[in-house]
This record gives C-alpha cells, sequence and structure tokens, in this order.
C-alpha cells in the first residue's frame, strides 16, 4: 500500500488519500448510519419482536407479526390487512395512472409555450409540488363541502344524501392523491418532452401513421425516460401515503400507511408497526427493482 | 414554434386548474367574513389579524422556523462535506456503491419507513438518555437525517459539473489541502451548497410526516398544528394561517429558482 501516485496533481500514497477522504466521509457517514442505517436495522428487529401487555417491546422473537400481516389471527385466517395491502398498490397504481394521462397534454402544452411564458408555467407546476400536503389534503374540504356544487350535484344524483360532503370516501381520496402527486410525474417527463425530436414525429406523419401509433412508437420511446423517472416518484410514496387517506378517506379507506400510524399511536404496537413497515419496504424494493431492469432496457433503445 | 392541439390545451388548462383549485379556495375562504360554513359575506381580514394575537401559533411557527433553521444548518455542513468526500477520493467500485445506496435511501423509500424506524430507535435510546423524549430535539435529528442525503447530493452533482481542473492547477502550484479547499474548491462549491440548502430548508418545512411520528406536545410545527385542527373542524383562521405559508412557500421556490438559473 505505499506505492506513490498522482492523484490530481499530487504526489501521495494510497493510504494518505484514503485516510483523507476517511475525514471527509466521518461526520455525514456517521451520522447515517446512526440516524438511518441502524435505526433501519432496529426496525428489522423489532419486526420479530414481541408486544407487551402494556404496549411495551419484549424481546421473544417470533413471526407472529408476519403471520398477523398476512392474515393469520388467533381466530382464524382474515383478509383484512392483505385488503388494505393490495389496496394501497392499487391506490397507488391508479393515482399513477391517472397523473400520467393528465401530464402528457399539460408537458406538451407547456413546451409549446414561449421561451419567456414557458418558465412561469413550469413555476406554476412547481408551485404546488413544494406544498405542504397537509394544506393541499384539507384544502379539498372546502371543494368537496356540501355548500358546494360538486357535493350538491352528487347528491342530486343521489350519489350521497343531502347535505353532506363528498368526504370521506374512495373517490376524494383519488382526487387529493392525483392533485398530490401530478406535479411529480409532470416535471421529469416534461425534461422529457422537451429534448423531444419532433422530426421522428414528423416522419411518422409523413408515413401516415394513426394517431396512435404516433404516440405510441414516435413520442413514447422518446419520452420513456422522464416517464419512468415520474412513475417511480409516484408510485412509491403513494404507497406509504397517510396524510391523504386519513383526511379523506376516514375509517373505511385505509391504506397501508394509516395502518403503521395506528400502530405507533393509538395502538401502540410496535412490532407489528415494523413488521408492517417492512411488508411496505420490499413493496418499495420491488417497484425500484422493476424500475431498475426497466430503465436498463431503456438505455439499449 | 410548435402549436398544441385545442384539445391538449383544453386538458392542460384544465389540470392546471385541478392542481390550483384546492389552494385557490382556501386563499379565498380566508378572507371571507363567515365564521361557519361556506357562504361569502364580503371581505375581511380578521382572520389573519387574530392569528398575531394566537399564541399557540405564534409558537408553532416559532417551533417550525427554529427546526427549519437548525437542521439545515447542520445538514448543508454535513451534506457539503460528505460531499467532497465522496466524489474528490479514489474509493473502490464496493464502496462507491454502497455509499450510493445509503444516500438514496432517505430519498427513494416512503418517508413513513424513516419515521417508524425513528421512532422505534429514539423509543430505544430513551433508554439510555432523557434527551431522545419525543420533542424538538428528535425532530431536528429526524429532519437533518433525511436533508444530509438532499444536499450530498445536490452539492455533488456540482462537484461534478466543476470538474478538478482547477484544482489539479493550483495542486501543480504547490497549494496545500486547506488552502485549495478554502480558496477554490469552496468558492466554486457555493452555488450548489446555497441550493443545497434552500432545498433543504423547504423539505423542513414541508414536512409532515417525519414531525408528526418524533413531535411532543411541546413541539408543535405549523403543519402539525393545521393537521391537527383540519381533524376538528376547519376554521378560516386556519385557512388565513395555509396561505400565509403558501405563501412563504411561493417566495421561497422563486428565491431558489432566481439562484440555481443562471
Amino acid at each position: 500500500m505505499n506505492r506513490l501516485l498522482v492523484w490530481y496533481g499530487e504526489l501521495t500514497t494510497p493510504r494518505q488519500l484514503v485516510h483523507r477522504g476517511l475525514y471527509f466521509l466521518g461526520a455525514g457517514m456517521l451520522w447515517l448510519m446512526i440516524f438511518l442505517v441502524l435505526p433501519g436495522l432496529v426496525l428489522i428487529v423489532v419486526s420479530f419482536a414481541t408486544r407487551g401487555a402494556y404496549g411495551q417491546l419484549e424481546w421473544s422473537f417470533t413471526v407472529e407479526n408476519y403471520k398477523r400481516l398476512i392474515g393469520f389471527t388467533l381466530f382464524g385466517w382474515t383478509s383484512d390487512y392483505i385488503l388494505i395491502v393490495w389496496r394501497s398498490v392499487w391506490v397507488a397504481f391508479v393515482t399513477t395512472a391517472i397523473s400520467v394521462f393528465l401530464s402528457y397534454p399539460l408537458s406538451f402544452f407547456i413546451c409549446a409555450r414561449p421561451e419567456r411564458s414557458r418558465y412561469l408555467w413550469l413555476t406554476l407546476v412547481i408551485i404546488p409540488f413544494w406544498t405542504n400536503m397537509v394544506i393541499r389534503t384539507y384544502a379539498w374540504f372546502l371543494i368537496l363541502a356540501p355548500e358546494l356544487p360538486f357535493a350538491k350535484l352528487a347528491s342530486f344524483f343521489k350519489l350521497i344524501p343531502p347535505d353532506t360532503p363528498l368526504y370521506p370516501n374512495a373517490f376524494a381520496v383519488y382526487l387529493g392523491m392525483v392533485s398530490m402527486f401530478l406535479p411529480f410525474v409532470t416535471l421529469p417527463l416534461y425534461a422529457s418532452v422537451e429534448r423531444l425530436d419532433w422530426t421522428l414525429v414528423e416522419a411518422a406523419q409523413d408515413l401516415y401513421a394513426s394517431r396512435v401509433r404516433v404516440f405510441t412508437q414516435a413520442i413514447l420511446p422518446q419520452t420513456l425516460p422522464g416517464l419512468s423517472v415520474g412513475v417511480i416518484l409516484t408510485f412509491v410514496p403513494a404507497m406509504g401515503m397517510f396524510v391523504v387517506p386519513d383526511l379523506l378517506g376516514g375509517a373505511k379507506y385505509m391504506l397501508v400507511g394509516n395502518l403503521i400510524q395506528q400502530q405507533f399511536g393509538a395502538s401502540r404496537d410496535w412490532p407489528f408497526g415494523a413488521a408492517i413497515s417492512m411488508g411496505l419496504m420490499i413493496l418499495t424494493m420491488i417497484s425500484l427493482q422493476l424500475y431498475r431492469r426497466r430503465s436498463k432496457e431503456i438505455e439499449f433503445v | 414554434m410548435r402549436r398544441t392541439h385545442p384539445l391538449i390545451s383544453a386538458a392542460a388548462l384544465l389540470t392546471m386548474g385541478f392542481l390550483y383549485l384546492p389552494l385557490l379556495s382556501v386563499a379565498v375562504f380566508s378572507v371571507n367574513a363567515t365564521r361557519y360554513g361556506l357562504v361569502w359575506r364580503g371581505f375581511t381580514l380578521d382572520w389573519y389579524i387574530q392569528l398575531v394575537h394566537n399564541e399557540f401559533i405564534l409558537e408553532a411557527a416559532w417551533n417550525t422556523l427554529v427546526l427549519a433553521v437548525a437542521s439545515t444548518l447542520v445538514a448543508t455542513v454535513f451534506g457539503t462535506v460528505l460531499a467532497i468526500g465522496l466524489d474528490r477520493f479514489p474509493w473502490s467500485k464496493r464502496t462507491n456503491t454502497f455509499l450510493d445506496i445509503v444516500l438514496h435511501v432517505p430519498v427513494v423509500i416512503p418517508d413513513i419507513i424513516l419515521a417508524a424506524a425513528l421512532v422505534v430507535a429514539f423509543g430505544l435510546l430513551r433508554a439510555l438518555s432523557s434527551v431522545f423524549e419525543p420533542g424538538l430535539f428528535n425532530m431536528i435529528i429526524g429532519h437533518i437525517t433525511f436533508q444530509i442525503a438532499f444536499v450530498a447530493l445536490v452539492v455533488r452533482s456540482r462537484l461534478v459539473s466543476i470538474g478538478r481542473e482547477i484544482e489539479e492547477a493550483a495542486r501543480d502550484l504547490f497549494a496545500s489541502t486547506p488552502y485549495i479547499l478554502r480558496r477554490i474548491t469552496l468558492p466554486l462549491l457555493l452555488p450548489g451548497i446555497v441550493a443545497g440548502a434552500m432545498l433543504a430548508f423547504t423539505l423542513s418545512l414541508d414536512d409532515f410526516v417525519i414531525s408528526f411520528f418524533t413531535a411532543g406536545p411541546e413541539s408543535v410545527t405549523l403543519p402539525l398544528f393545521i393537521f391537527a385542527a383540519v381533524r376538528r373542524g376547519v376554521t378560516p383562521q386556519i385557512h388565513a394561517l395555509s396561505t400565509l405559508v403558501v405563501l412563504i412557500t411561493v417566495i421561497l421556490i422563486i428565491g431558489m429558482e432566481r439562484f440555481t438559473r443562471k
């Protein structure tokens, strides 16, 4: 290890460089080890622990929490928790799909603005992206309030009883989720649309491609990089979202996020909460893995 | 310039309306004179004036500011040093992959998992020291943890884009490592550091989940206050408070844009 090397103009030894490098990494990495990696490992350990009678942790290790998550209880099998997990995945999927559907027109529209006003439009998309999610979620209370036309219309069609708000229900959750995550898709998609090679689109049109084929064969492949970033940025956090379903979904439309929060809040069942978090973590890793495989394919195109 | 089909424009404008309808309605009802219900009874600024006299809100605003400033300061320093350490040294491929994964974890995982992990970790640390009781201190630690990653990623991309030629030239002219750091790397990095710090600050103001899980009764921040108030029932005062928070966000974003787009 004592051979000399020239590292960007400096005559040094590998040992010296590593030594200095660790000096730089030290503080930050130590922090991340103590407050990120270690808590993560502790969470895994706790997910195998047992809840004591008063909500304290007892270190007798079982897989009981995981069995409970997939539905095995003292009184036989129930689908309650599986249903909540499945619903979270489904809500995340639908949210992503609607956001993608709405983002295409929006990003093409912004791209077609003249240079000066384009940044203004883009900033208009960025502002909700950075606005506090509690505010953006509860704001729907106002729009869906019984006094306003939307709820009146719904009660006119006998969808809800008269003089009640249009929440909490599944519809309100979807509204809240899509408005929450739409900018997450639009912004990366816009970056791809901006770089679009329009000559390919024109070539497809010249060759009498239908509108659908122009989209699927000339536009979609070119926007895939931005689209896949947007999809992963939406799908993963949407699965773990808990503010929107908590405020707009009520007890009837619980998602995994609410279930986790419940274990750390009212139920005080940390081991079970940790096990659900691990379940969510596994779902996250599966989605990221799918994304990585897809993005590798994209590079080949 | 390319023209868009009118249908696409219509869809885009409707989508923008959909994004802004909630925020605009909060702003509208924050200046509505009715206390209950959503009937328009004329313009008033009473709710804004009442905010200033509500000591709970003032305290929450103060907590939010302390949390954001303290965590941003620590995270900016740690994140910047970490980024230099990551980018400027010949780590093996293995080490690099590991560091990269650790750095990306807080960015990609749902924040509720980090929150759950912190709750459990603080719960166990409480056995060692009462410092780890739920409260502002824990919240600051939690915020720093995800901010470090974002700051380090922003600063690292700036490090990559400024390259190493100038540092190498300085080295050839016999500059010492501290001198290079102070007179070359840091000044060149400054825009990246400021951008990272502003991002960290905005993330802290924006965060709800980490705060919600780690807060104690004495350390209510504005998002937590709004959440608790909303669950009891919305009032015009909350609309006024929310409108102010949104306005501050807008100012921060415009500042950030000005700074990064040059």
